[in-house]
């Protein structure tokens, strides 16, 4: 075989593959870049939208966590202090998650606009802030 | 006693720059003297390190900040690479053993290539020590000594992360001298199929180590985190799959090369690129630019430090890659539909997934530049890299095979025919007879077409089933790491598909059903150990059978870290695992309640198994090699071909 009619073989077969993967990428993208959004910047960006999975950070509030019945756990996340989000979650919280401390949740609204939670991300330890919400000054605060 | 140790490091960091130095000059015996300075210096310096964690001696500074007189022995010493400057230390150890048993065991009877190998280890070695003294200096003492130290994160206080470490950097580190290997080649401009065979000998331990590192990682998440899953497409999981996925690769590359001399300047350039991948990972984990389930310390400057690392060795061997691919010598003609062509593609659709893995590890980075912070997450994962991946495995017994330069015969063998309709038989028996989905029943109908497709393999090349144990240790341990495959992808689908995961609340004396067991909760008590306290449930598990087993998840808290941790409890059935984490007690209108979060993993033991086999098909390999290159059968002059 010439080396040319190889070379060419072998980058075809790369190029579709790539081609595939490019494509197989975007499609995953759409259906799963998690937009990350705190109370406040959701509500700059046009409030919240029905269904689509974002993930959701801030602080529990303050007296804001109840239990309800089959292991449900019902919090407020607020940022800056005057937006607030609620949030439900079933399950287990992680260990570190307590009221005053810092929280990623990754879900979507339903129709009552709640938050519904399918998994919750606190903080780690004394200096961990969320890598997201470095950039907030709220947050720099608190752990300051 | 650790000022000898600081003093010990300043001596294999001279040590290391003189290997490098008469390495590269083409010295080959003072580089390796002084290959095992650098490594006997290195070794009695980590030595007294873990001395000082052993002595709980809190006046030196990384000591106080991570361990505890509490802490079980055992966790004192694991706890001396528990840690940033401690681990970049083992790191350097490895580094410099490769180094020195490199300098004493390689024997090719080419001196100029072989001092330049230990000589580029010796600069690796040089940037690792700098790194470590300069930038996570784990020597330091300080002023005042606490009465008491800080603790090890206690999440770390465990058998299987004790060990995770050291074989996952064993593995990491083991792309160094594969690079150094591959450098050496390229400053000589001949990559043949001697260097070949040196260079797989030397790249599929640290492919094995990495696996067994990987696994014991992965097994360890199962059961500390108390999340229920095995594999979470976390940062830090992938940071080290990558170099994995290269490495992988670079194993079926070398084979065409080390058998007929093709592919020598891609398999460098992929020899070149583990070792990156392992750098890039180091870079991921300890930088903290990514949000992690498991982050590490973070500190900025460590992770440009690391960057600039990577750009050097990188980029200078990619420079001189550029310089002398030209002069690397082609090996004999091939046809596509042939061994060589197969293997090709395997390379192709490998880096193909590891770069879908990236992009996906480093995706929040990118969000983050362009001013919209996002991330992805499992699904992600199963959208690009897994079907890729798929693609090349449901191709595998196929190709595997197929003959060197020529495919010979066209048509499918006969067995192979059978396996396949096998497989297929039972991807439809799991969609229509037990009702699952066509892609749980796809994922079922690969992992036995992979297990079928290598025992017809091994069939074909033993002529007859009693001769298989004498076959050539490589061939086996190909099939077997490929039968490996089969069986991690049917506990794979099988759990995923398959996993029941509830929230249960239960208070004492209640009883729930899960997965066909009656859960009672006996009693929840408070009980201590050496450094924690924990709140313990006994809950009594019986199944139709009538068979009882009793289960004692914690929620343990330990005070030194101040830190809480879940220990989750497993029963552990040849069907699969009940697995249960004990939540919080809550107080809901309706009465009280504790929380469990219980799992139903079923045949999740095939996950490690498929694991362990690809691990011990490496070893079989190796084993072969080694034999082979001592009885010296291995190809010595490229010129003849």
């Amino acid at each position: 075989m010439r080396p040319r009619t190889r070379r060419l073989i072998i980058v075809l077969f790369a190029t579709i593959l790539i081609l595939v993967a490019v494509g197989l990428t975007i499609f995953a993208l759409q259906l799963n870049a998690n937009l990350f959004y705190t109370p406040s910047s959701l509500k700059e960006r046009g409030g919240p939208v029905i269904g689509k999975t974002i993930k959701l950070g801030g602080l529990v509030e303050i007296g804001s966590l109840e239990f309800g019945d089959n292991a449900e756990m019902i919090f407020v996340i607020t940022d800056e202090g005057t937006e607030k989000v609620t949030v439900h979650f079933r399950g287990i919280a992680p260990d570190l998650f307590r009221e005053g401390s810092g929280v990623v949740s990754t879900g979507a609204f339903n129709n009552e606009l709640v938050f519904v939670a399918d998994s919750l991300l606190a903080k780690h330890d004394e200096n961990y802030v969320p890598r997201e919400l470095q950039s907030s000054d709220y947050m720099k605060r608190d752990y300051d | 006693m650790t000022e000898i140790g600081h003093f010990l490091a300043f001596i294999a960091f001279a040590a290391s720059l003189a290997q490098a130095y008469w390495g590269l000059l083409g010295v080959r015996r003072r580089s390796a003297q002084s290959a095992l300075i650098a490594f006997v210096a290195t070794a009695l310096a980590f030595l007294l390190l873990i001395l000082a964690f052993l002595r709980s001696d809190f006046s030196v500074a990384l000591v106080a900040n991570n361990s505890h007189t509490l802490k079980p022995w055992i966790y004192k010493l694991a706890g001396t690479w528990g840690n940033h400057e401690g681990s970049m230390l083992l790191w350097c150890l490895v580094t410099a053993g490769f180094g020195a048993l490199g300098a004493y065991k390689l024997n090719s009877g080419r001196d100029l290539f072989e001092a330049r190998a230990i000589g580029i280890q010796g600069l690796i070695l040089f940037g690792a020590l700098a790194y470590l003294l300069f930038a996570s200096n784990p020597f330091l003492r300080i002023d005042n000594p606490p009465l008491e130290g800080a603790s090890l994160n206690p999440l770390l206080q465990d058998p299987a992360l004790a060990l995770h470490p050291p074989f996952l950097y064993l593995g990491y580190v083991g792309y160094s001298f594969v690079f150094a290997l591959s450098a050496s080649a390229l400053i000589e401009g001949r990559a043949d199929r001697v260097w070949a065979s040196i260079t797989r000998i030397w790249a599929m331990p640290a492919f094995v180590l990495l696996t067994v590192g990987i696994a014991l990682g992965s097994y360890w998440a199962y059961y500390e985190l108390g999340w229920g899953g095995w594999w979470f497409w976390d940062p830090v999981e992938n940071a080290s799959f990558m170099p994995w996925l290269v490495g992988a690769a670079l194993l079926h590359a070398l084979i065409v090369t080390e058998k007929r001399g093709s592919f020598a300047g891609w398999s460098v350039l992929l020899a070149v690129l583990a070792f990156c991948f392992s750098i890039l990972g180091a870079f991921l984990v300890r930088s903290g630019v990514l949000t992690s389930v498991h982050a590490f310390a973070i500190d900025p400057l460590r992770g440009s430090l690391l960057l600039l690392g990577l750009a050097i060795f990188g980029g200078g061997a990619l420079l001189l890659f550029a310089l002398r691919a030209g002069k690397l010598k082609g090996g004999q003609d091939w046809y596509f539909g042939s061994r060589e062509g197969a293997l090709a593609s395997n390379n192709i659709v490998l880096i193909v997934a590891t770069l879908t893995v990236l992009l996906g590890t480093i995706f929040p980075l990118i969000g983050e530049a362009v001013g919209s912070p996002m991330s992805v997450g499992e699904p992600y994962f199963h959208l690009t890299f897994v079907p890729i991946l798929a693609l090349a495995l449901l191709m595998l017994p196929i190709v595997q095979d197929w003959n060197w330069g020529k495919l010979r015969r066209t048509n499918i063998s006969f067995a192979l025919r059978i396996s396949f309709g096998l497989a297929v038989l039972i991807g439809f028996v799991a969609k229509f007879v037990f009702d699952s989905s066509w892609i749980s029943a796809f994922g079922l109908f690969l992992g036995f077409w992979l297990i079928f497709g290598s025992l017809t393999e091994l069939r074909r090349r033993a002529l007859q089933w009693s001769k298989i144990l004498r076959l050539n240790l490589r061939v086996l341990g190909m099939t077997l790491a490929h039968a490996g495959i089969g069986v991690f992808v049917l506990g794979a689908v099988i759990e995923s598909s398959w996993r029941v995961e509830e929230s249960i609340t239960m208070d004492v004396g209640e009883t729930r059903r899960f997965a066909g067991w009656s859960l009672t909760l006996d009693n929840v008590e408070s009980i201590e150990g050496p450094n924690w306290y924990a709140q313990e449930a006994t809950i009594t598990a019986m199944n139709s059978a009538q068979q009882s087993r009793v289960l004692k998840p914690q929620r343990r808290y330990y005070p030194a870290a101040r830190m809480p941790t879940t220990e989750t409890a497993i029963l552990k059935r040849a069907t699969g695992d009940i697995y249960i984490a004990l939540g919080d007690y809550r107080a809901a209108p309706s009465g009280g309640y504790f929380v469990f979060r219980t799992y139903f993993n079923p045949f999740i033991g095939l996950v490690y198994l498929g694991v362990s086999l690809i691990a011990l098909g490496g070893l079989l390999s190796l084993a072969g090699s080694i034999s082979k290159s001592a009885k010296g059968i291995r190809p010595v002059k490229s010129e003849s071909l």
